[in-house]
């Protein structure tokens, strides 16, 4: 079982209070972009064996979407932060790093 | 006017718990800066309470305030009074970016008395509700078996839950199921 602190209301929920929300940090591509940029906003996701960042839902709580850096091996998680930011911060960044040093993701490394 | 009825017109059930619907209850969604003085000033003179800190309720004279999101409360009060502590805060915030809606008639609430009433709560929400962990004065939003639902505690064994009028018969069956004799767990009391 997965359980996440929620950012906004700082309660331990465990998954069944939450919902998944796919992957965290998309850059949204709409009209005026190239067919290949819309192709990889609409379909193309990371799909790795290890560190990842996902955004998550509070939806049976305060119902705000948060971001959640964890391994998808291990399930082990990293921290949980702001929906309002654009990148992980840095003390995750520096948690996952102190783990696994050489861990990169997307353009986040 | 017609007539307001509550969702189960105060159904009961007694097994080592006690469930009961509690009938009409005023109950105002208010959003908002919650750190902000009109705020501050709205919530006080429509409750006589102050904002709550996160996942807390807040007791006034004339109602109480629950801490819903970082930018939401619940305003509880008396069903007869709803409108004019409504017509309050709407003044109270006129200038403010914020939002006064009374969704009373959208919800259902039940009480859930007696001993082993933290038992049986607890066999249907994935929270931790032993004494040491939920504080007296906290409001948890959570799910009740498969549906929304949030709870506080009105008494040292005894809780009351809100949750949707739609799903008002499927919460009452389950806490009703969850309180049948038999069913005790004597892991929380
Ligand atoms: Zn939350």
């Amino acid at each position: 079982m997965l359980t996440l602190q929620c950012p906004y209301c700082g309660v331990w929920a465990e998954e069944t209070e939450l919902h998944a929300e796919g992957e965290a940090h998309l850059k949204r591509f709409g009209p005026g972009s190239s067919d290949d940029e819309f192709e990889s906003y609409l379909f193309m996701r990371e799909n790795p064996k290890g560190v990842h960042f996902e955004r998550w839902r509070h939806s049976n709580g305060c119902g705000k979407f948060f971001h959640a850096a964890r391994s998808t091996t291990t399930l082990e998680v990293f921290g949980t932060y702001s929906a309002q930011t654009l990148e992980p911060p840095q003390d995750i960044k520096d948690k996952i790093s102190a783990k696994y040093p050489n861990w990169s993701w997307r353009d986040f490394s | 006017m017609s007539k307001a009825v509550s969702a189960l017109s105060g159904a009961k059930f007694a097994g080592f718990a006690t469930v009961t619907e509690t009938g009409l209850r005023g109950m105002i969604t208010v959003r908002g800066d919650l750190a902000s003085k009109e705020m501050a000033a709205a919530v006080k003179s429509a409750t006589g309470a102050g904002v709550p800190d996160q996942r807390k309720v807040s007791v006034g004279d004339k109602g109480k305030v629950a801490w819903m999101s970082p930018d939401e409360l619940l305003v509880v009060v008396e069903y007869a009074t709803v409108l004019d502590t409504v017509a309050t805060l709407t003044t109270a915030l006129a200038g403010s970016h914020a939002l006064v809606a009374n969704v009373s008639d959208a919800r259902a609430v039940f009480e859930i008395s007696g001993e082993g009433s933290r038992d049986a709560l607890a066999k249907l929400a994935p929270v931790d509700l032993s004494k040491s962990a939920f504080a007296p004065d906290e409001i948890r939003r959570t799910r009740i078996a498969q549906v929304p639902a949030a709870f506080w505690q009105t008494g040292d064994s005894c809780f009351e839950v809100i949750c949707f009028r739609s799903v008002a018969q499927y919460v009452f069956d389950v806490l009703r199921l969850s309180v049948t004799n038999g069913g005790e767990v004597h892991h929380l009391v």
